[in-house]
């Protein structure tokens, strides 16, 4: 492949790995040169087992340490979806932590998982069974947990989209200073004494509506009813399943954003691995999120300001978690997500994964060669930044947006022009209504009722107003507002009350609005069948055959003309 | 099922003749054409790409993209006074079975708009070096693959800016669409090409140093609506691939590409904001370019990567200048400071490689 800075062409297809002079069992560990090797990772470093064990966990250690942003004695909460990366991650946590005292890890770590069951079809006995599994762990393990299910989403404040701005942080904090100014906030917390106690009360107030009590510890309860429906409702309402996804990610991101705030952790770890952060870049760009990779793939996320969501497995490949967790008896349970047993073109994140993994398989160094390129990225604030000395930030993702109206020399301006120059052009008195009028393509619910129109649309134009541009997108796919959790609708609300409700829809939010209720494809249509079958690409492709494939594909795109139509122009 | 009556500007006066990729709006003939060109004039009026009275070096290939850019910049010319003086420029690389087809093609489509054309042969520019010449000195490794495109790319690049030069041109156009931008941010990615996306972004290059300023006119332009423009306008353009094309890296792109359309149909769009989002290291940025000390064009070292292609075929060596390194060219020690990450892959001419 043709990787720049590299010796071009290494393995060319044919020829696969490196040719290992494997001679059975005369081989030794490359690290101790004594040891009997049990795995090769990377190209060909074949490790014994402890040697294995000692890069592993040094590689843990190492990735905490370089990055120096965890504070002795704070409050961490490691995210446990089950899966084989985070429990990795416990169990480097619970190896760390148990070591002597010089080198021991010094933070008080707890554990959530989110049950997220009712999304991807399981029945209240499968969930049930789930947790209890889920218990039986977390027991052994001997963190405090938090067991939540995905249904309380609709329990949640607005609050938790609002960013919380952080102190005034010099550009030279070092780090020990950063943990002077840790360890003196802790102290002070039992002298303001209530504060942060009443915070977390007022929060928990605010999340609880039954007199049930505050989710704590335990969370034996099964979520009400109501709410699993509500959520099921929400689901099925998104069109596809890239926006699912998606949506299901930003809850999910909520909802341990605000069990964290809730409980006083001020970080939180993710197990997201190599592998699954090279796919995760990959997909971010296809959405659109170019501008917020460094936060959506790098090791730090501090968008939310107190609570900064970490990445320590980001350096693990998923080949050698798994080897790890088999050797040493990492446990994990098997959940389904919402895109298990999807067929592999279901969605974006689908396509992605199984081409990267593809890519992989011939190309070896494709997914260190990702994660490379993604260490270059930074946080950069957009040059010309947004309206305001203090950038709007997204009401779902809350990063700054990346839109920027007023510049049409893009790709988003293109988009917005693509739309209105489609459009008859709508009667003066009314900028931001982009009401149907004759030579609409489909009768849209707007124009059934002649009052609705008015009242549905502007809430929706300005809800989308509040978005960057890949959650823009996204919203295209979930034809209604409603079913959202009603701390999103509320906290948009606020948002257009504070900006003022007389500010006209931008031609932005409105060519947005004009796609959100079109249909973009047209159903039924048979994919043409010059596609690639998920094996993939076996060797040099035909030659013309995609030339031909683009004029076979724009025929699904042209009317049949009819006999008898005028002439003119046809 | 009846056909439905267009919804542009026309107003339902015709019935659709299509459904736009992108949108789903059924549309008239009439309505597409114009508002496919009303798109490629809003790209050129909003990033000022093309001054009046600039003289215009249109990289003809032959093929649907610079046909179709040629043509909509003819009528754009007409319609609005851009006052734009266009000339094409075919590049012949030497690919036998296919770059003479296209360059027929080519002479058709000069002679039917009356347009000056020049071509100008890499056999020519290049000391007798042909694609196909390349392509078997490149082969002579075993096992390892042959890095066409990469040759082709920087030395379609030199000629067509020698091409420029030669009929005293202003600026390049070049019909690049947003699939291309699209694949070729991905493609970055992939290779890791830091440099690249650092350099990149969607308003072409200003020109610097001597070389020719450069933009894409089509660049938000989807290709499906290209290949539907040129259906409509019934425009006749040169539909075969390079011979060499089922090798390149960029296939396994392309197919990727396919499937993530079908998956969402904005994706193409989505990329290239993605890419001018971009927000990478200072570190990853390629140095200012300085000239070629062999033929003066602009290179990111002492010589540009098309003297050091050359040099390493001419010397028997085809990768000497492919891949880290590139050493015994000749050329002088690296920049200060500059690791070999940081190095990138040097360009020449403000070369649009990026998108």
């Amino acid at each position: 492949m043709c990787q720049v800075g590299e010796d071009y062409g290494g393995p060319g297809p044919a020829e696969l790995q490196p040719k290992l002079p494997w001679r059975g069992c005369e081989q030794k560990c490359m690290k101790c040169k004594e040891g009997l090797p049990v795995l090769i990772i990377r190209a060909g470093d074949a490790f014994c087992k402890d040697c294995f064990k000692a890069y592993y966990i040094h590689k843990f250690r190492a990735m905490l340490g370089k990055n120096r942003l965890i504070f002795p004695g704070e409050k961490v909460l490691l995210a446990w979806s089950g899966g084989p990366s985070s429990s990795s991650m416990i169990w480097q946590v619970q190896e760390g932590l148990s070591r002597e005292s010089a080198k021991r890890l010094r933070f008080v770590p707890g554990v959530i998982y989110v049950d997220e069951g009712a999304v991807c079809g399981q029945s209240l006995e499968e969930r049930a069974k789930t947790v209890a599994e889920m218990k039986l762990i977390l027991q052994t393990v001997g963190f405090p947990y938090h067991i939540v299910s995905l249904e309380e989403v609709f329990n949640l404040p607005a609050s938790v989209l609002q960013p919380v701005s952080q102190g005034p942080q010099g550009p030279e904090n070092t780090y020990k200073e950063a943990v002077d100014g840790f360890i003196q906030q802790q102290q002070r917390l039992p002298e303001e004494g209530g504060q942060e106690a009443a915070l977390s009360d007022e929060l928990r107030r605010l999340s609880t509506r039954d007199p049930v009590g505050p989710e704590e510890a335990a969370g034996d309860s099964l979520p009400r009813p109501a709410q699993s429906t509500a959520l099921t409702t929400l689901f099925s309402s998104v069109k596809t399943l890239t926006a699912k996804e998606e949506l299901l990610q930003t809850l999910r991101a909520h909802l341990i954003l605000h069990t964290a705030r809730l409980h006083g952790y001020s970080k939180v770890m993710l197990g997201d691995s190599c592998t699954r952060l090279a796919i995760k870049l990959m997909t971010n760009l296809a959405l659109g999120r170019g501008a917020f990779l460094a936060w959506d793939t790098g090791f730090s996320d501090d968008r939310h300001g107190d609570v900064v969501l970490l990445r320590p497995m980001r350096d693990y490949t998923l080949k050698e978690i798994a080897f790890y967790n088999r050797m040493f008896g990492v446990p994990s349970v098997f959940t389904p997500a919402i895109d298990t047993k999807a067929p592999e073109k279901a969605s974006i994140h689908r396509l992605m994964e199984s081409f990267i993994l593809r890519l992989q398989a011939q190309f070896p160094s494709t997914i260190s060669t990702v994660y490379r390129t993604s260490e270059k990225l930074v946080k950069a604030p957009r040059n010309g930044g947004a309206a305001g000395p203090v950038p709007t930030r997204c009401l779902l993702c809350m990063c700054t947006l990346d839109i920027d109206s007023a510049d049409s020399a893009t790709a988003f301006g293109a988009q917005t022009l693509e739309h209105l120059s489609q459009k008859p052009t709508p009667p003066p008195g009314a900028p931001g209504r982009p009401c149907c009028t004759r030579g609409t393509e489909l009768p849209r619910a707007c124009c059934r009722g002649p009052q609705p129109a008015s009242q549905r649309e502007e809430p929706r134009a300005s809800f989308i107003e509040q978005l960057c541009y890949s959650c823009r997108v996204n919203m295209k796919d979930v034809p209604f507002l409603e079913p959202l959790p009603p701390y999103i609708l509320t906290e948009a609300q606020c948002r257009r009350q504070r900006i003022g409700e007389i500010k006209p829809v931008a031609t932005g939010g409105c060519g947005f609005l004009l796609g959100t209720l079109t249909q973009i494809r047209p159903s039924g249509v048979p994919l043409p069948s010059s596609w690639p079958t998920s094996s993939g690409r076996a060797g040099p492709r035909e030659g013309a055959s995609w030339v031909a494939w683009v004029k076979q594909e724009i025929q699904e795109f042209l009317f049949e003309e009819s006999e008898g139509e005028d002439p003119d122009g046809n | 099922m009846p056909v439905p009556r267009c919804s542009g500007p026309c107003g339902g006066a015709r019935p659709a003749a299509l459904r736009r990729p992108r949108t789903g709006g059924a549309v008239c003939r009439t309505c597409f054409c114009s508002a496919f060109e009303a798109e490629v004039l809003s790209t050129l009026q909003t990033g000022r790409l093309l001054p009046p009275g600039a003289v215009v070096a249109v990289g003809a290939s032959g093929g649907k993209d610079s046909t179709v850019l040629a043509h909509v910049l003819q009528v754009l010319d007409a319609r609005h006074a851009l006052g734009l003086d266009l000339r094409l420029v075919a590049v012949d690389e030497g690919i036998g079975g296919y770059r003479d087809a296209a360059l027929a093609a080519v002479r058709r489509q000069a002679a039917r708009w009356q347009l000056p054309l020049t071509v100008v042969a890499y056999a020519e520019l290049f000391g007798g070096w042909t694609m196909d010449e390349v392509a078997r000195r490149a082969a002579q490794e075993p096992g390892r693959a042959r890095a066409c495109c990469t040759f082709c790319g920087v030395l379609r690049r030199r000629a067509l800016e020698e091409g420029a030069q030669r009929v005293g041109a202003t600026h390049i156009v070049t019909g690049h669409n947003a699939d291309d931008m699209a694949e070729t941010v991905l493609m970055n990615f992939l290779r890791g090409d830091a440099g690249r996306l650092a350099r990149g972004g969607t308003l072409g290059s200003p020109g610097e140093g001597g070389a020719l300023p450069r933009c894409r006119p089509l660049q938000f332009a989807s290709q499906k609506e290209i290949v539907l423009y040129a259906h409509f306008q019934e425009l006749d353009y040169f539909s075969e691939e390079c011979v060499y094309a089922p090798e390149a890296f960029r296939g396994h792109v392309r197919d990727l590409l396919k499937a993530l359309e079908a998956a969402r149909p904005s994706v193409v769009l989505d990329l290239v904001h993605s890419a001018e989002r971009l927000a990478l290291a200072p570190a990853a940025r390629p140095p200012p370019p300085g000239a070629c000390i062999r033929c003066g064009a602009l290179a990111s070292r002492s010589l540009c990567q098309a003297c050091a292609l050359l040099d390493g075929l001419n010397r028997g060596r085809p990768r000497l200048a492919i891949g880290k390194g590139r050493k015994g060219l000749g050329e002088e020690g690296e920049r200060e400071g500059c690791t070999s990450k940081t190095r990138g892959r040097p360009t020449l001419a403000g070369a649009i490689q990026a998108f």
